[in-house]
């Protein structure tokens, strides 16, 4: 049931690059993430890729199949014609290392400027409770697995470098609404989502959400939400005028 | 010689999973400068694949769990051969540990009163494992990760560590490349502490990621520090088997604990067959017992499909061997029949996601193929309960590359909050010891740097030799240790393996790679491959000396366990490229700790 696959893998560095064609036999059940390793195993020893789990949960194997965002551990070949040629290339909103390998240290960076979880003190008996209703949104934004797919798609960034400053994408929106959701936190991060981080930016286009290999409504759960909230702090006038002398919710502003 | 890029630290952590992660958090709260290097991405190490949760006696579900009981099931489970103060620490500190990741953002699934929820595992009285669906290690590394970026310890990622460099028996630092550039960087510190995780790609048919590739082991067995209880490697019995791309993929055992039985192709619910002596008086033996268990827990005794993983392993193996097998080799795990989908889509999102995807499975509606396949290794650094300690001084340990805590067997769930409890105990004591160090700091010698640069070129040279491929040796090893060092072991198979693996190791001589040194994975997986085959040799030596079988170690010509070998461990050390290995009686438990064994 096997066939000659043939694919075009982008190789190259920061410097060039082109598409390299190859062949190669693929089995039944097959990913395209096997495909490369077979090529690397058999053709092209110094083929760079990232790779840990094959299974789709650590998020290392991001790139694009025929033009595609997608997780290569998680792309069937059955989804392509056995006579279609399948092109990869690594993300293309992020520099190039080598070959399938792109530096993705934007990410990390943007991680960094993100103000921490500031919970306030336990219940007497040491333990915090929350109920599983309020936990939920929160635990559907951490089922991320930081492949960077929706980063690499948002339009925002993507061909545009010079956003990336100001912008800290998708991934990093989910996780400022995760923060603002969570009902033991005591920080309030809306001024510094919108300002800072680039909220603003986003015109909810939904391209992230469509990428998203862990299915996360990005844009409708987590953007859409933390806009809304980022305008409630801003425009309501009792806030607006009050702010200054009394917290509504009691958080600390950062 | 170049000048390398060096860095100096109190404390270094070697790996980024959960155990170096809380580790260098510790270290960092201690007043230590510390660094963590990791192999990949952070966040990517192998706990991010864990599923089914994370063992801790809270009691917030079974209000009569104690550490007690969490110290008895799991010196049970390991076939009493754990060291007992580890055991003991880690059940009475496992709550703490988690707990405190809710401090730093967790968000574990709740109970109806609001408290962390606990699920029940195999060899496990009570349920007890602290879990988020079934990606719990995703939420314990990423809760880890966020907390040291916070704390804004520095982080190399994409950094190797090839040696571990002593002056005068002490450390000095440590020696790696960069994978992104292949540049080579020394770091100065009297303080490691190893947190590089297991072996599992030694074998054919594994759980494990490229990484696991026992760096740790072989790099602390290099520095001079003795690995225990290498003979005991944890084949899960439960892995996909179909289609053969993800054979060996992790089927989590939550399936089981949340109600999914084992059957063979007649149907057959053959567990029951396979109830050892040892587990009788705590197993069910009819399957209304072992159903009523779910939620009456005093009146009902576990199901068998939950006796240790060593115990489920053996019988799949044996189902298989007698022709009761799937088509593609397994058996039939089945929770479709059992659970109503929508409990099986909350419960299990990331299995049924992972059949839907990769096997056209729908496991609300069918049953699974599973069959064994190598997930953690019980071995590895010999270390001090308390401290984390190895033999070598400065050098600590934690999670899956040390040894001890799990004796021959682990129980699931027990290695998340293992690196937890000795990943933070590692990372304190590390930083204590640096603290009282003060200017005395063992030195870097350059020879010693310049002689790791040369090692770690040399699949480079090219000295007119017969060429070897990386990844055909690699295979050609993993298909080696599958055959011949596997579930189930004899004196001739092990013997056959040593000859092989020396055939191999003279192979290794000769790797020859092509391209460059910027981000080049066939020169990585050479250099890798050197500690594969010392984990290897380790492995099938101390398989061979132990004459009797027990937890992850099963003789064929040793059928049952030895009370002599009950008693003792086996030691291995390597000296200019030499194994040996010899015999280490156990530390003797306390009384009233014994006594706990005694009240049945
Ligand atoms: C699929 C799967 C599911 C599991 N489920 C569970 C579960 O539900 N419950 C449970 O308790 N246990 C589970 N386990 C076991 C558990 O996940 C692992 O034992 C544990 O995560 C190991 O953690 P660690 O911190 O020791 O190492 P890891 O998390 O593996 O981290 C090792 C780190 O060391 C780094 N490293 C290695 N070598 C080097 C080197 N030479 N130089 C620099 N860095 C290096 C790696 O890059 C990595 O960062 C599961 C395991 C698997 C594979
Ligand atoms: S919805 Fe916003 S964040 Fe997502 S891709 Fe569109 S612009 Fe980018
Ligand atoms: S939100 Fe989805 S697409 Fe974005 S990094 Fe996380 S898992 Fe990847
Ligand atoms: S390898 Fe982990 S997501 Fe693909």
């Amino acid at each position: 049931m096997g066939y000659d696959l043939s694919m075009r893998v982008w190789r190259g560095d920061v410097d060039s690059g082109e598409l390299a064609p190859y062949t190669v036999p693929v089995e039944e059940g097959e990913v395209v993430l096997d495909a490369v390793h077979r090529l690397q195993a058999t053709q092209a020893p110094d083929l760079a890729v990232r790779w840990n789990c094959k299974a789709g949960k650590c998020g290392s194997c991001s790139a694009e199949v025929n033009g595609r965002p997608r997780l290569m551990c998680m792309t069937r070949l059955t989804d392509y014609d056995p006579d279609e040629t399948i092109t990869v290339t690594p993300m293309r909103t992020f520099p190039v290392v080598k070959d399938l390998v792109c530096d993705v240290s934007y990410n990390y960076e943007k991680a960094r400027e993100l103000p921490a979880f500031a919970p306030g003190p336990p219940d007497p008996d040491g333990k915090r409770r929350m109920m599983q209703a309020d936990v939920e949104r929160g635990q559907e934004f951490r089922k991320c697995i930081e492949c960077f797919l929706c980063q690499n798609t948002c339009h925002v960034i993507r061909d545009h470098e010079e956003n990336k400053p100001a912008f800290a994408g998708p991934r990093f929106f989910l996780r400022y609404a995760e923060l603002d959701m969570h009902p033991l936190d005591t920080n309030d991060r809306r001024q510094l989502a919108q300002e800072a981080a680039g909220l603003g930016m986003c015109n909810i286009t939904k391209c992230c959400t469509e990428v998203c290999p862990e299915n996360i409504k990005i844009t409708d759960n987590a953007i859409i939400p933390m806009k809304e909230r980022v305008v409630d702090r801003r425009y309501d006038p009792l806030v607006w005028l009050g702010s200054k002398i009394f917290r509504r919710d009691e958080r600390t502003e950062v | 010689m170049a000048e390398f890029e060096r860095h100096s630290y109190d404390v270094v952590v070697i790996g980024a999973g959960g155990a170096g992660l809380r580790a260098a958090i510790a270290a960092h709260d201690a007043g230590a400068r510390t660094a963590i290097i990791c192999k990949s991405l952070l966040g990517k190490a192998h706990t991010v694949m864990a599923e089914g949760g994370a063992a801790a006696a809270m009691g917030n579900l079974w209000p009569d769990d104690s550490w007690r009981v969490h110290f008895r099931d799991t010196m049970r489970g390991g076939k009493m051969l754990n060291n007992w103060r580890m055991a003991q620490l880690h059940a009475q500190e496992a709550p703490e540990r988690v707990l405190e990741l809710e401090e730093w953002g967790a968000l574990f699934d709740r109970t109806p009163d609001g408290l962390i929820s606990q699920r029940d595992f195999g060899g496990h009285r009570y349920a007890r494992l602290a879990h988020v669906g079934d990606r719990t290690g995703l939420e314990m590394i990423r809760t880890l990760q966020q907390r040291a970026v916070a704390l804004g310890i520095d982080v190399f990622m994409e950094c190797t560590v090839t040696e571990v460099l002593t002056d005068d028996g002490a450390v000095a630092g440590a020696f790696g490349y960069w994978r992104e550039s292949g540049r080579f960087i020394v770091f100065e510190t009297p303080s490691i502490v190893l947190a590089t995780g297991g072996i599992g790609k030694v074998y054919e048919v594994t759980s494990n990621s490229w990484e696991y590739t026992g760096d740790g082991h072989a790099l602390g067995l290099r520095a001079g520090a003795p690995l225990i209880n290498m003979e005991f490697v944890q084949f899960h019995p439960t892995g996909m088997v179909w289609p053969p791309s993800v054979r060996g993929i992790l089927v989590t055992e939550s399936v089981r604990g949340d109600g999914g039985v084992l059957k063979n192709s007649e149907g057959e619910r053959f567990m029951f067959n396979y109830i050892p002596d040892f587990f009788k008086a705590e197993t069910a033996d009819t399957e209304e017992e072992a159903d009523g268990w779910y939620d009456d827990k005093k009146n009902n005794r576990r199901p068998p499909e939950l006796l240790p993983r060593d115990e489920v392993a053996r019988a799949i193996n044996s189902e298989i061997k007698a022709g009761r097998g799937s088509p593609h080799g397994g058996v039939f795990l089945d929770i479709a029949s059992r659970r109503s989908p929508e409990f099986i889509q909350r419960r299990l999102p990331s299995m049924y996601h992972q059949f839907k995807e990769l096997a056209d499975v729908d496991i609300t509606a069918e049953p699974m193929e599973i069959g064994p396949t190598c997930h953690y290794v019980m071995g590895g650094v010999e270390v001090d309960a308390d401290t984390g300690a190895s033999a070598v001084t400065g050098l600590y340990a934690a999670g899956e590359v040390s040894g001890g805590m799990h004796g021959s067997n682990r129980l699931g769930g027990n290695s998340l909050s293992d690196l937890l409890v000795f990943g933070r105990r590692a990372g304190l004591n590390a930083a204590y010891y640096a603290g009282r160090l003060s200017e005395s700091r063992p030195q870097v010698s350059e020879r010693d740097v310049t002689a790791a640069g040369k090692a770690a070129l040399a699949p480079f040279s090219d000295a007119g030799r017969v060429d070897e491929n990386p990844y055909t040796l690699q295979k050609d090893l993993q298909a080696t240790m599958q055959r011949l060092v596997g579930i189930i072991r004899t004196r001739e198979e092990l013997t056959q393996a040593l000859v092989e693996l020396e055939t191999l190791k003279e192979r290794a001589k000769h790797i020859q790679v092509e391209g460059h040194r910027q981000y080049n994975p066939g020169w990585h997986l050479a250099l890798d491959l050197a500690n594969m085959l010392l984990v290897a040799e380790c492995v099938a030596t101390a398989a061979l000396e132990r004459e009797e079988s027990r937890g992850g170690h099963t003789r064929d010509d040793f059928p049952l366990p030895s009370e002599d070998w009950g008693s003792k461990n086996l030691v291995l050390t390597e000296k200019d490229g030499v194994v040996s290995l010899k015999h280490q009686p156990l530390q003797t438990m306390p009384g009233e700790l014994q006594q706990l064994f005694e009240e049945e």
